[in-house]
């Protein structure tokens, strides 16, 4: 295989990793203020598609009005399912919180399938056709653009995180839950805000996504690519899922290049990550970059 | 390991049973313990007291096990036991309460009475499985002994199916001991047996251990803050300060120790 | 009125079914449970045969899960192992189906013992999401290894038999599934009346303190792991003979999320309960699809919200009972019998 096929893969693998980071993202928010793992992830992403779907193709609004509809929508169901579902869960056992994410993943599944059907969809043509080049490598501007905006995205929350006093009121909470609480931050708030906010990334996401690929109920399917990111960078780092999303889309796009060949139809491209994270923890039980939890009596 | 016969109670009473050399413990930069020597009688009670943070906790989870020191030796019965994992050791004859309750909430008082006696027992996954006729006599006799020799004891007959969770923090504190007796230990180390408790609690917890001292001959060594209490049960009193012992003797001979009370008033020590 | 029901000796308080009324239960169950095959029709019959080893495989994740607070995602991959070991059994080593199905036990129990031998350094979320992964893997491997699975298009497989008799139909696997099933629940629940079991409640509500009191939580959570599998080997064994087709697509992700429905909806840490969770979380489905069906007099385009509806059903009963009933069918269960039990005094 050439140099230039290499760069190749590797390109589309930051392109593909740039959504992963950004899906991820919203996930360690949430985990980082409630320990909670959101496994409906995936699905509110899906959710975010859809709205933004609706409101190009049947409101015929602008494309960035649609990513406007698309986050408002998701806020919405962050907001409404934090307060009804998972507040009255908070300190349960870690088992029943992964089930209640798990069931509403599912309640959102099917509401889609009822709302929007179960056939897939696509967006219209919105970004312009020309081919970004980057020296020897060609990105079709269906990739150029979405990850760019993923990209501005994951600024944009860096810069909440570390430039707004909310931002800084969520992070203080996230490092000890009970002084934020003593220095007057109001925890319940905060908790509702990361729902708001990892529901909101999950809708850009989602959109992006959408636009690349198309959509249907299914798309959901893509948030089980969040867990070997946050294990490589740490369920509660947002630099590390970043990092852990770009170096996963790379790392699969080269699996499945390099490694299809040798497995005809296997899909390595699939497992690989899967096969990343195992070897990860074995080595790290936290994760790469994740903060070990101290034991204590 | 073990010789084939039980010591009878209280053999040989007077002959050291745990002897603590030099024991020092580090987190990171803070020295918890700095070089700590303690000595305990067979049949005795022994306090460790001093003021927070003083290392007392500390010393009690190096002998349980549950901290790794890194200088000195712990010797229990004549065997150097610095070094055995903590799940081995309550088969050599060391139990222990915790100073914040750890009871297992999803088991009735008498699981959790019976879960004590764990190391004891033998029953493989197979017999489990089965119920054969192996597990069902270990299982009778254990709730016999439990029931006769525990239960009874310390007057809890009526909370056998009790789910812990329910119980007043008194009564938790007493089931703790229940399963520390189920242990069946020669030496039983108690992290606070009586904080928190009133007055007609305080009066059952001191009655109760001196009678697993006397009647057992059970070895117990304390740590408390309640100085009444230390006073009247215990034999021996080693004072800790700063992860040092800085006192030891009879009680009434730490309680005249200068040094001591400087300790517990907070002067700044000098040297 | 059944007020008044004091033991006489402390083997009496040990036995499974303490009380006259609850052994008549446990009577007037085992009869109906015989008499049913032979009044069912096919299709009821073939669900019970579903419930039935969807209960065994339940059973295992309970043991695992409820008792002792390891979180599996990968459960369905272990039944999938058992499915394929005893398949393959079966078929190239041509042996019966009373040594190909405790095969496939086994060969799920060494997988199990593999995926568990981690658990000591992760912990937790994490081990949760290792479960993960090797649910994602195994399942490549079913669909990719074709030489040993046969792929996607899988194994085909003889029916049971026993001295000249076929298991070759749902009517007669039943007593297969339910055989195994009681002796199966009788271990479990075995388990849990002696040291073994109480290690690993110990383990699940504080692992530190469980060390402290001697437990080795290594041994303790590979041997749950281990049992765990086991019961999820047998559960794929006999799905083997249930369906006489293995193939990839049966043992998704989504199967592993339906038996954690079954244990949570039926109580954690009940074996009771998982009977219960396994017959509602099967059933439910089921119950909707004849719904459905019958609204599509009223509306001729009914079907096609069966699919929606089912996700949505099983989502918010997954939801319902966290939120409202977090112990699940087997408390409510207790509390219909306290009722009972005083009535007609209820307080």
């Amino acid at each position: 295989m050439t140099v230039d096929e290499f760069l190749q893969l590797a390109v589309s693998g930051v392109v593909t990793g740039g959504i992963y980071a950004l899906i991820a993202i919203g996930f360690v928010v949430v985990y980082k203020a409630t320990g909670v793992i959101n496994f409906a992830t995936g699905e509110l992403m899906m959710l975010g598609a859809f709205f933004g779907w609706t409101a190009m193709t049947v409101l015929e609004l602008p494309f960035a009005a649609a990513l406007v509809v698309a986050a408002a929508g998701a806020a919405g169901v962050g907001a409404l399912v934090e307060r009804v579902v998972l507040r009255p869960m908070l300190g349960q056992r870690p088992i029943s919180v992964i089930m209640v994410t798990i069931g509403l993943s599912s309640v959102f599944k099917g509401l889609a399938q009822l709302l929007w059907g179960g056939e897939y969809r696509s967006f219209p043509p919105i970004f312009p056709r020309k081919p970004l080049e980057l020296g020897p490598v060609i990105l079709p501007s269906r990739q150029a653009w979405p990850f760019l905006i993923a990209l501005a995205a994951i600024v944009a929350l860096a810069a909440f995180f570390r430039f707004t006093r909310t931002g800084t009121a969520m992070r203080a909470t996230a490092d000890d839950q009970a002084t934020a609480f003593g220095m007057g931050i109001d925890i319940r708030r905060v908790f509702s805000l990361s729902w708001i906010l990892a529901a909101v990334t999950a809708a850009l996401a989602g959109v992006v996504v959408g636009v690349i690929g198309g959509i249907s109920p299914q798309l959901g399917a893509v948030g089980l690519r969040i867990f070997p990111v946050v294990i490589l960078g740490g369920l509660d780092s947002i630099g590390g899922a970043l990092v852990g999303g770009i170096v996963m889309g790379v790392l699969e796009n080269l699996a499945g290049g390099y490694l299809d060949p040798l497995f005809p139809g296997a899909g390595v491209k699939e497992v690989a990550p899967f096969i990343a994270l195992v070897l990860i923890l074995m080595v790290r039980p936290w994760g790469l970059f994740g903060t070990r939890e101290i034991e204590r009596l | 390991m073990e010789g084939g016969t039980e010591p009878a109670p209280a053999p040989g009473a007077g002959d050291v049973i745990l002897s603590i050399e030099r024991l020092s413990l580090a987190f990171g930069g803070v020295q918890a313990l700095a070089g700590v020597d303690l000595t305990v009688r067979r049949g005795s009670i022994a306090a460790i007291i001093g003021p927070n943070g003083a290392g007392k906790t500390s010393l009690l989870n190096c002998i349980a096990g549950f901290y790794r020191p890194q200088h000195g030796r712990i010797v229990f019965e004549g065997r150097d036991v610095t070094r055995v994992p903590a799940a081995r050791r309550p088969a050599l004859g060391l139990a222990r309460t915790f100073q914040n309750i750890a009871l297992f909430e999803g088991m009735t008082v008498l699981d959790n009475i019976k879960l004590g006696a764990h190391a004891h027992l033998e029953t493989g996954v197979f017999g489990a499985l089965a119920y054969g006729a192996g597990a069902r006599a270990e299982e009778e006799a254990l709730r016999d002994e439990v029931e006769r020799e525990i239960i009874d004891f310390l007057e809890i007959e009526h909370l056998r199916n009790r789910s812990v969770g329910s119980l007043s923090y008194g009564l938790q504190k007493r089931v703790e001991l229940a399963r520390a007796l189920a242990m069946r230990p020669r030496l039983l180390l108690l992290d606070e047996p009586i904080a928190g408790m009133n007055e007609e609690e305080t009066e059952d917890m001191a009655r109760f251990i001196l009678d697993i001292q006397e009647e057992r001959g059970v070895t117990v060594v304390l740590i408390e803050h309640d100085m009444g209490v230390v006073m009247d049960l215990c034999d021996r009193v080693t004072v800790l300060s700063f992860g040092e012992r800085i006192a030891d003797g009879t009680p009434a001979e730490v309680q005249a120790d200068p040094d001591v009370v400087t300790a517990y008033l907070g002067t700044a020590r000098v040297g | 009125m059944l007020i008044g029901n004091f033991k006489e000796t402390y083997a009496d308080d040990e036995a499974l079914f303490r009380t006259p009324a609850s052994r008549a239960g446990l009577a007037v169950l085992l009869a109906a449970a015989l008499v049913f095959p032979f009044v069912a029709s096919d299709y009821l019959l073939y669900l019970a045969d579903l419930v039935g080893i969807f209960a065994i495989a339940a059973l295992g994740l309970n043991i695992l899960t409820g008792y002792t607070g390891q979180i599996s995602l990968g459960h369905a991959a272990f039944v999938g192992v058992g499915a394929y070991a005893t398949a393959i059994a079966a078929t190239r080593l041509g042996l019966p189906f009373w040594l190909s199905v405790p095969a496939g036990g086994l060969v799920a129990c060494l997988a199990g013992a593999v995926v568990g031998l981690p658990s000591l350094r992760i912990k937790g979320l994490y081990l949760a999401i290792a479960t993960l992964a090797a649910q994602v893997i195994f399942e490549w491997v079913f669909t990719n290894w074709t030489g040993v699975t046969g792929g996607i298009r899988g194994l085909n497989v003889e029916p049971a038999g026993l001295f000249g008799f076929a298991f070759d139909s749902d009517r007669r696997v039943y007593f297969l599934v339910f055989g195994l099933l009681a002796l199966l629940a009788y271990g479990a629940a075995n388990l849990f009346r002696t040291r073994v079991g109480r290690a690993f409640i110990a383990v699940r509500d504080r692992d530190i303190s469980a060390e402290l009191m001697g437990i080795d939580l290594f041994r303790t959570k590979i041997m749950a792991f281990m049992i765990s599998s086991f019961y999820a080997g047998i559960a794929g064994g006999l799905w083997v003979y249930f369906a006489r087709v293995v193939t990839p697509e049966s043992f998704p992700l989504s199967l592993s999320i339906q038996f954690l429905a079954m244990i949570i909806v039926g109580g954690l840490g009940t074996i009771k309960g998982t009977l219960f969770g396994a017959v509602f979380v099967t059933l439910v489905p089921e119950g909707l699809r004849a719904v459905t069906q019958a609204a599509t007099r009223l509306s001729p385009d009914a079907m096609s919200w069966l699919a929606p509806m089912k996700e949505i059903v099983f989502g918010a009963m997954i939801v319902g009972f966290l939120v409202f009933e977090p112990h699940g069918l087997a408390e409510i269960w207790s509390r219909v019998r306290r009722f009972f039990w005083l009535w007609p005094f209820p307080k």
